[in-house]
């Protein structure tokens, strides 16, 4: 346990020492709270809610501003192997599932600050948390996005030779997962045609379950969402680990 | 015991035999130095001592300990400093040592003292709160060195612990290096491409060439067997050169690119000759240097090559080899 308290004492002093990357990813979340939420607040009307479009977006942009932190924290395993660094953590006599889990949980509690921040900045343009336990709710489901997906980061990485398929990454593999998960629109609204590819999306289950922690109404019930995002946080690890114990520097 | 037992130690990577069944022990608490040109296979013998690589055939021990079978046992023993910087730039020099320390279950107390001493040791303490990416690159050697001691190593490996540093600094570290091996009676393994760095730190040397050791012994034997002294002539007509001087007195007499080396017994007496010969006949001489062999000469000896145009052929035949490789 200390191994990969270590290795998450070395992504927070990172993370809070790049104020750049801080302010940097908070960027495109504003953005699109600011552009979508008041842009179609006015003329978008969500069916069964009565809350407005810039209630409904919010989750989905908390969900969004954790998901690319994570998987961009997992990523970056690619640096430590560019500027060697990863080389001194791989000759220490230490199992490698610890410095994956350490990384991992670094990367995850990363994330989860930034979709703090997202929170605290809704606040200020309408956002109302219902209850506490709600809030803990919501929390509780950033934290399996962020492990899931910086686990899922790092197995990406593991494959990876450099950063020269990050964009290949972020176009086909990211966006896709952040635009079908139903932090834009609502999932039931879709076509039958289309809804199901939502329904394979694990962010949708993130997202509704965050929805369902700070609106305290959501379209998949929580319990359900509950179970398939741990089980896929469960999955994320056990394939990270693999492939991390098998790369080569 | 052997610090380092090493048998028929073979890596190919595909088709390119990268270290060729090389054998060698290393005796505890000495200086031993793996020299060769860059590419001749020194930082993949080390690699797969310090376990990072797997060896395609052969055995390896460190300390004792198989570095195939007990990797954990070879980790905790070692101290590396790789060829390329390895710290991490955003976090101070302390926070790197004390990620090291943890990594390796330091305990607290100890952890920190000995983080103070060896900051000390290297002359950064003053600079412990400061981040990484500000330092010159003679102060994270200097801060690698002290990191790979941290966990008390019973062998330390330095893979061109001195590449790209200014003399000066090079200096310092050979100082260093000495007198950790001295007083801590620490087993260093170094590489290098620096014929002068070997001679004077090293106990002995394995001169490794194309993946293979071809010569291994004390500086001082190695150059015995060489004997005599050395007349280095650097011209353009080395082949005219080679055909005017002939003389009972040589004992060889080697063409190079560029240069003839001329291996004798009592250079000083038979130097004006030489130059008379080669005025008479109107050869366009750059220099001429009388010296006692170095482990240059000795290299030279062995692989028929200087260590440049050794390099030169290697990166040739690796750019080949890469080439090949992604088709």
């Amino acid at each position: 346990m200390d191994i990969v308290y270590t290795l998450w004492l070395r992504s927070i002093k990172r993370y809070l020492r790049s104020k750049s990357r801080i302010v940097g990813s908070l960027g495109m979340p504003v953005f699109f709270l600011l552009v979508l939420g008041f842009g179609l607040n006015s003329v978008v009307r969500i069916p069964g809610q009565d809350a407005g479009y810039m209630q409904f977006i919010i989750p989905g942009i908390v969900a969004m501003s954790v998901l690319f932190t994570s998987v961009f924290s997992g990523i970056q395993i690619i640096w430590d192997r560019q500027f060697g660094f990863l080389k001194e953590t791989l000759v220490a006599p230490v199992s490698r599932i610890e410095i994956m889990l350490g990384q991992t949980f670094g990367g995850a509690t990363t994330a989860c600050i930034q979709g703090i921040i997202i929170l605290v900045i809704s606040l200020f343009i309408g956002l109302q948390i219902s209850s506490i336990s709600g809030f803990i709710i919501a929390l509780v489901f950033m934290i399996l996005i962020g492990i899931s997906f910086s686990a899922f980061g790092i197995a990406i990485a593991s494959k990876m030779e450099d950063m020269h398929g990050f964009q290949l990454i972020m176009n086909f593999v990211i966006f896709p997962i952040f635009g079908l998960s139903g932090a834009l629109f609502p999932i039931e609204s879709l076509p039958p045609s289309v809804a199901w590819a939502t329904r394979l999306d694990p962010l949708t289950y993130g997202v509704e379950g965050i929805r369902y922690g700070l609106a305290g109404t959501s379209q998949i019930s929580p319990v359900i969402s509950f179970v398939v995002l741990s089980g896929f946080t469960v999955l994320m690890i056990a394939v990270g680990s693999y492939l991390f114990k098998n790369t080569t520097l | 015991m052997a610090a380092v037992h090493v048998k028929d130690l073979t890596k190919k990577f595909g088709d390119f035999i990268a270290v060729d069944r090389i054998s060698f022990d290393i005796k505890s608490a000495e200086i031993f130095g793996l020299l060769g040109p860059n590419g001749a296979g020194k930082t993949t013998t080390v690699s797969m001592l310090a376990t990072l690589l797997r060896p395609t055939s052969g055995t390896a021990e460190v300390c004792g300990r198989d570095v195939l079978h007990e990797q954990d046992g070879v980790r905790k023993s070692i101290g590396i400093v790789f060829q390329d910087q390895s710290l991490d730039e955003e976090l101070t020099a302390w926070e790197n040592m004390d990620f090291h320390g943890r990594l390796y279950r330091i305990s607290r107390d100890v952890r920190e003292k000995r983080i103070d001493d060896l900051l000390k040791l290297v002359e950064l303490d003053d600079r412990k709160d400061s981040l990484v990416k500000t330092f010159s690159g003679g102060m994270r050697r200097r801060l690698e060195i002290a990191r790979g001691l941290l966990h008390e190593p019973k062998v330390l490996f330095l893979d061109e612990p001195t590449l790209g540093l200014d003399p000066q600094t090079r200096n310092h570290l050979w100082e260093y290096i000495g007198t950790l091996n001295s007083e801590k009676g620490i087993t260093i393994i170094l590489t290098t491409h620096y014929m002068d760095e070997a001679d004077r730190l090293c106990d002995r040397v394995a001169i490794i060439d194309k993946g293979a050791i071809v010569a291994l012994d004390t500086p001082e034997k190695l150059k015995e067997e060489i004997g005599g002294d050395v007349i280095t002539i650097a011209s353009s007509q080395t082949d005219d050169i080679m055909s005017l001087i002939t003389a009972p007195w040589i004992t060889r007499m080697e063409p190079h690119d560029g240069i003839v080396t001329i291996h004798l017994e009592n250079a000083e007496k038979h130097i004006s000759e030489i130059i008379q010969l080669l005025a008479r006949d109107g050869i366009d001489i750059g220099s001429v240097s009388i010296h006692k062999p170095t482990l240059e000469d000795v290299f030279l000896h062995f692989t028929g090559k200087t260590i440049r145009e050794e390099e030169a052929d290697t990166k040739a035949q690796m750019r080949m080899f890469l080439k090949a490789g992604r088709r």
